[in-house]
């Protein structure tokens, strides 16, 4: 191993970082070169330094109180639209209730925010969940629930969990790689969530049957850092919602809706 | 399964936003919504998962308040003074520093752009992993290790100047 190669890992090398392997050959490196054995001790001086003098800021007790006070409320109220779950943590089990969760929290925001009437679901609400839906499976690495670039195998899924079909196309020759397909809520609708991937970023489109008649055009709205685009079309409404820049995400969407032409 | 890691949240945030006010807010809304819609999360690393929640709510809040803080290429000029009028000093915290060097680090730390502040404090002062900080900030491994290494270069430097301020003055 050259100075190069070793300036290169020895950070991965102070962090432990490396296989084995990598590890014995930088140390071996270190061992006869002065430089680069300097360069490790001023690394993992500052690695003592950083762990030692900086600040670790604690939250003061008052939002410590006013935190726990918000947890606590959101524990014991639990939203009306679903049975509670268990308390008990089970792992395996979490997941599916976190596909219901935005039921319960689009009805528990409805109960705060109206408590009059409950209203339909306007424009604004409809794109709030759509987006919100799209975080919520990037957060939770709750990205697909089949796993396939193979639109023969995504299609089928969806069936027997929908009552409605779904059409699926991997568009991997354009650029935009269908990673999978997961079973979303959009409102309280269930809706399909097909995902595709352009370099490090997620598109979800988000189809679901139209409760309207007649075809929607093409309207984007941004929020959150995120673009979206909605239409409908022979009674399906469809969003794309990504992190994509637009023109990229503007792409994506023309080639779905060619396909529909 | 979320309070446990409050602290560390709350670091997180605060060494993000760098006041007391937004990181409040932030930790807040970011842990309201993992109960909301995880019910307390049980998956096998909570804490990375809860710094995760922290780390895109504090994002979507530089973007809608703060949008010039974001997306900034590593700048020399621009990033290697330490933060200029010391918002960092007039907190009680920086008044007990025992010495100058813990000033000039946390200061030049402060300095950095977020996306290589998260990287570093993930790192020394949470102690993740690779893998681990490149879910947290969803980002490659490989772009994780440059990263970290641009940015302990870029302390090393600032803490020799500040170094030899101190001793010229």
């Amino acid at each position: 191993m050259n100075c190069a190669e070793t300036k290169r890992l020895i950070d991965a090398y102070v962090d432990n970082e490396l296989d084995l392997r990598g590890a014995i050959e930088v140390e071996e490196h270190v061992a006869r070169c002065p430089g680069c054995s300097a360069e490790e001790r001023a690394l993992r001086e500052l690695q003592a330094s950083a762990r030692a003098n900086l600040i670790r800021y604690a939250p003061s007790p008052e939002f410590d109180a006013r935190l726990r006070e918000a947890v606590h409320a959101e524990v014991k109220e639990p939203a009306p639209a679903v049975e509670a779950p268990p308390r008990v943590a089970r792992p395996r089990r979490a997941w599916k209730w976190a596909a219901l969760a935005p039921v319960a929290a689009a009805a528990a925001l409805l109960i705060v925010a109206s408590p009059r009437l409950w209203p339909p679901p306007s424009e604004a609400s409809v794109r709030d969940a759509v987006i919100a839906a799209h975080v919520r499976s990037l957060l939770a690495n709750h990205l697909t629930d089949v796993a396939s670039s193979d639109q023969h195998t995504v299609k089928p899924w969806f069936q027997g969990k929908l009552d409605y079909s779904v059409s699926v196309t991997d568009w991997a020759a354009e650029g935009y790689p269908l990673v999978g397909g997961r079973l979303d809520y959009v409102e309280d609708t269930p809706a399909a969530a097909l995902v595709y991937r352009r370099a490090q970023h997620v598109v979800n489109l988000f189809v679901w049957p139209s409760k309207r008649a007649g075809d929607e055009p093409l309207q984007h709205v941004s929020r959150r850092g995120y673009g979206a685009y909605s239409w409908t079309k022979d009674g399906m409404h469809y969003w794309a919602v990504s992190d994509l820049n637009d023109t990229e995400l503007q792409k994506f969407v023309e080639l779905v809706r060619g396909r529909r032409e | 399964m979320v309070l446990p890691h409050l602290r560390a949240a709350y670091n997180l945030a605060r060494w993000l936003l760098r006041n007391d006010h937004d990181a409040e807010d932030v930790t807040q809304e970011a842990i309201v919504r993992a109960f909301r819609f995880f019910d307390g999360f049980s998956g096998d690393n909570p804490r990375a998962w809860l710094l995760s929640v922290v780390r895109n709510s504090a994002y979507t809040f530089l973007s809608q308040n703060r949008a010039r803080e974001l997306g900034t290429e590593f700048d020399e000029v621009l990033h290697s003074e330490p933060a200029a009028n010391g918002r960092a000093s007039e907190t009680p915290e920086v008044l007990v520093l025992r010495s100058a060097q813990q000033r000039f680090l946390n200061e030049a730390v402060e300095a950095l752009p977020v996306e290589f502040r998260e990287v570093f404090v993930l790192r020394e002062m949470e102690g993740l992993s690779y893998k681990e900080i490149a879910d947290v900030a969803r980002i490659p491994i490989g772009t994780v290790m440059s990263r970290l290494s641009r940015a302990r270069r870029q302390l090393q430097a600032a803490v020799v100047r500040g170094e030899q301020a101190g001793s010229a003055s």
